[in-house]
């Protein structure tokens, strides 16, 4: 394993993911709620009464982040090494995947990890390890 | 506290934190993503910081969030998913996730703070996102149709 210690940015990283910790507990204790993305978005549709604003006003605030980030802090343009083609069957597989799952990263990543939930580990190691295997194939052997 | 409607301001500010600490942690960089998940190749264990990051602070978060409150402080029932067991939904939607996030680099969160950066490839992934998530939903639909129609046999 050689790790890359050109791209490595651990206190970003850990900043960043404590923001992240800290939204995610914020959201349970004001809304009493996950703040699982996946969720969030699937549950916009069929709206129901008293359960949309909160959904869209959320969804709302990640837009505006990367303006009022950029506001700090100069911020690139996400890179893809990922096609059209790729990227419409992997945005695929994330919208199904992620609610037959019952949640994404940030769902049973973050929120269900720090509830200790079961359920979450197991399907965090499940999507870390296609995830894995997943880069290893394309990278390592179909190139 | 009063209950606002809808709660749109702290939702909005919620999701504006949870962006910003997208931004901040290089999680909106897809190949950061792959960085990480290339164990094989230039390892980048940035991904693995975010996470510590995020559960060091959820871990007190969620722990403050725990009964005896029976409401958040807006006010609102504490909606948490029940912990109903390790099923096979849950390990084959982790799985199939697991891969398109490997093909991408992408997952739901980033996805929308970079259509906030009016990125095309975004687009293109967020839409059939969307479209994942509508399938998934018939495809719920059929399997409790079926479900049903065998119990009524």
């Amino acid at each position: 394993m050689q790790i890359d210690w050109q791209n490595f940015s651990p206190l970003s990283a850990i900043s960043g993911g404590a923001v992240i910790g800290l939204a995610a507990s914020l959201c349970a204790l004001l809304l009493g709620r996950v703040a699982g993305v996946s969720g969030i978005l699937a549950g916009l549709a069929p709206p129901r009464r008293g359960d949309l604003v909160w959904r869209l006003a959320f969804v709302a605030g990640l837009f505006a982040a990367p303006a009022a980030f950029a506001l700090a802090h100069p911020l690139q343009q996400p890179e893809f090494r990922a096609g059209a083609a790729t990227l419409i069957l992997a945005g695929g597989l994330v919208g199904f995947g992620s609610r037959l799952g019952s949640g994404c990263t940030s769902g049973h990543g973050v929120c269900g990890l720090s509830r200790l939930s079961l359920r979450s580990a197991a399907a965090t190691a499940t999507f870390m390890a296609t995830g894995l295997l997943t880069v290893f194939f394309i990278r390592h052997i179909l190139r | 506290m009063k209950m606002q409607k809808g709660h749109l301001l702290p939702a909005f500010a919620l999701g504006l934190l949870f962006g910003l600490g997208l931004c901040l942690s290089g999680m909106t960089q897809p190949l950061k993503v792959q960085g990480f998940l290339d164990v094989a190749g230039l390892w980048d264990p940035s991904l693995a910081f975010v996470m510590g990051g995020a559960v060091g602070v959820g871990l007190i978060g969620f722990r403050l969030a725990r009964k005896p409150a029976a409401r958040s402080m807006l006010g609102e029932p504490f909606r948490f998913p029940a912990e109903s067991g390790v099923d096979a939904p849950l390990l084959i939607g982790s799985a199939i996730f697991g891969v398109g996030w490997g093909l991408s680099g992408v997952c739901p969160g980033p996805a929308i703070v970079n259509l906030g950066l009016f990125n095309e490839k975004a687009l293109i992934f967020v839409a059939a996102m969307l479209v994942g998530m509508g399938l998934e939903k018939l495809f719920a639909l059929a399997m409790h149709l079926r479900a049903t129609a065998e119990e009524d046999r």
